[in-house]
């Protein structure tokens, strides 16, 4: 059992789980440091809440070891890892009040009432429950009972908080409300935390890293502007947000400059930027540039396209495209900028410096 | 077809039913109630009796006495196959449903009569008590409330499994998981969530073994030996052989009110698991 206030940190060390036949999670290695705030990303199915279970200690890795603060914890149960969990539909005790699901935790560890009571006290202010404490969980809103289910997870100081997909029941307004708070939290009392979603935008906001799952294999780890900039395979540039992707013919590496062909037009990519032996040039839309008219811009890539339809999204303009070739183009704009541009009718040069794009592989399977 | 057809269309096949209802237990009913103030003279007479006569009462203390016994014996029980039943491995779930399952493939009165040869004083358990030598005289475990307790309890044990199993079912693994994770070993998840959230599957097992042994007749007919009289029998007794027609009949009307009332408190306040939704 992790000391009171100290956070811990947790090694992964080559976990598979294999549910007979099927393969859940494949030769899985990673560090989570003490204090980090982790999140696994990927949709159903593809490992993130297995893997959160064998860290909570509910299922035993079939393969690989586990480590605490380099102590092996593999084969120690749930009960005795003792990591604070918030479930996803939160998992609280119904016939119990506010109060005693928030007390659980503390009694369990045999402290003294007057303890108990200050910090159940002190848990409920810092959540906002203060008024609810006699209520039982069917009595609470989807967010009170989060917040609960936060406190009693947090109330006895685990050394990691693990987060099953908490969000998923509430709405977006809400969701935003308790990603604030859990973020606060996390930096309140400095525990390391775990988080399971399939919403990387809540991934990306929240974390200090993600690690990106699918088919039971981690994808990348990294800080969320590393994953989000530099995605190392077409699986996690698509999972983390929309991308252009573009397929590049006669690859070229020369003096720190790799080159394709992409229609008529010859691409470039810093030569680090290229992955592997990959052929897919990659680049966010609000990475694109877009000149009316004008000759091709000399520096940097450029191709030609024609507009094909324009969505109106508030702050930004979302504008889709198409090359000659037929290949489609999304590009966001600030708004202002876009309704300038809109007067005059293309065809468009679309344009980017050479250090936003990547080159990819195709996604490991 | 409309709402207002698909609910005429439910009304007319429960019309069965209603009518099965009217004919099978109302009328009857309705026949014995009628019997319990007219016979032998018009009035409350045999209800006032009812309160009077020591038999009878004696006879309804040693009836919730009993039926009080057996439900807490057959709901202890019960839970424990309930659990395997529900959350065991493969191997034990298959046991627990045989077992469950099997009693309700033999009748009332060959299991009255199995007790009487396990229980009776040149039964299977004296002599095997006797040949160890552990008792040197036979021990009375029939013609007694302890016999009749031993049998209605057997029978009426996986009756209490359903409402338990369902209320088992329905519980969320996740609560389970949660109370592990925050620490509290296995027992103290049984007794502090596990148990709490299937307390009304217990209440509702409860209500359907009382109320089903209030009425038990063949069991405590046979292994009682006629020395430790319950209310079915007593009403039996004043029917065939005392003629005590308006007695009888006032009993079973005594016995249904309590009955009903007991349901309604328990519905009215525990909404037990498995007859409510």
């Amino acid at each position: 059992m992790s000391k009171r206030g100290a956070a811990a940190s947790l090694t992964v060390r080559g976990v598979s789980k294999r549910f007979g036949s099927f393969s859940a999670l494949n030769d899985i290695s990673l560090d989570i440091a003490r204090g980090e705030f982790l999140t696994l990303l990927g949709p159903s199915g593809s490992g993130k809440t297995t893997l959160l279970l064998i860290l909570a200690g509910f299922e035993a890795p079939t393969e690989g070891r586990l480590l605490s603060d380099d102590r092996d914890i593999t084969e120690l149960p749930a009960e005795t890892r003792s990591y604070g969990m918030v479930f996803q539909g939160y998992a609280l005790f119904p016939h119990m009040s506010v109060e005693s699901n928030i007390a659980f935790p503390l009694q369990v560890r045999h402290t003294a009432p007057a303890e108990i009571k200050r910090r159940v006290g002190e848990m409920i202010e810092r959540v906002g429950l203060r008024g609810h404490e006699k209520k039982l969980p069917a009595k609470l809103s989807g967010g009170q009972q989060q917040r609960v289910a936060l406190a009693r997870a947090l109330v006895f100081e685990p050394g990691v908080l693990l987060l099953d997909e908490p969000f998923s029941a509430l709405d977006k307004n809400l969701r935003e409300q308790m990603q604030a708070e859990v973020k606060r939290l996390h930096q309140e009392t400095g525990t390391t935390f775990v988080f399971v979603t399939h919403d990387q935008s809540e991934a990306l906001a929240l974390s200090t890293r993600v690690a990106i799952f699918d088919h039971g294999r981690l994808q990348q780890i990294g800080r969320p502007d590393e994953v989000y900039e530099r995605p190392e395979n077409r699986f996690v540039a698509e999972f983390l947000g929309e991308i252009n992707l573009l397929p590049l013919q006669d690859l070229r590496v020369e003096s720190g400059v790799a080159s394709g062909m992409f229609e008529d037009r010859r691409l470039t990519v810093p030569a680090e930027a290229a992955n592997g032996a990959g052929a897919i040039l990659a680049i966010r839309p609000e990475h694109l540039g877009i000149a009316a008219n004008t000759p091709a811009p000399q520096s940097g890539n450029a191709i030609r396209a024609a507009l094909d339809d324009v969505v109106y999204q508030g702050g930004i303009t979302r504008l889709k495209l198409r090359t000659a070739g037929g290949a489609p183009i999304t590009l966001s704009l600030a708004s202002g900028q876009a309704a300038s541009l809109l007067q005059s009718g293309g065809p468009f040069w679309i344009h980017w410096p050479t250090d936003q794009g990547r080159l990819l592989p195709a996604p490991k399977s | 077809m409309s709402r207002r057809a698909a609910f005429r269309a439910g009304l007319v096949l429960l019309v069965p039913l209603l009518l099965f209802v009217l004919l099978a237990y109302g009328i009857p009913f309705f026949g014995v109630v009628e019997w319990s103030v007219t016979e032998p003279t018009f009035g409350f007479t045999q209800y006032v009796r009812l309160t009077q006569d020591p038999l009878v009462l004696s006879v309804f203390v040693r009836t919730f006495r009993i039926c009080a016994v057996v439900t807490v014996c057959a709901v202890v029980g019960a839970y424990a196959i309930a659990y395997l039943w529900v959350r065991g491995t493969p191997l034990q779930r298959n046991i627990a449903e045989f077992c469950i399952l099997v009693p309700f493939w033999i009748s009332v009165l060959t299991r009255a009569f199995g007790w009487l040869a396990l229980l009776s004083s040149r039964g299977l358990i004296n002599t095997w008590l006797q040949s160890i030598g552990f008792v040197s005289e036979p021990l009375t475990l029939v013609r007694n409330e302890f016999g009749v307790i031993v049998g209605m309890t057997h029978f009426l044990l996986p009756y209490a499994v359903f409402p338990i199993a369902s209320a088992m079912r329905n519980l969320d693994d996740r609560v389970l998981m949660a109370a592990r994770g925050l620490g509290a070993r296995r027992s103290r998840v049984f007794w502090t969530v596990f148990v709490p959230m299937t307390a009304s599957g217990v209440l509702g097992a409860a209500l359907i073994v009382f109320v089903f042994a209030l009425g038990f007749f063949v069991t405590p007919a046979i292994l009682g030996g006629g020395r430790s009289v319950m209310i079915a029998e007593l009403v039996y007794l004043r029917m065939f052989q005392s003629i005590d027609w308006g007695l009888g009949a006032a009993m079973s009307v005594a016995l249904l009110l309590i009955v009903g009332l007991l349901a309604a408190l328990m519905f009215r306040f525990l909404k037990p698991a498995g007859l409510v939704r």
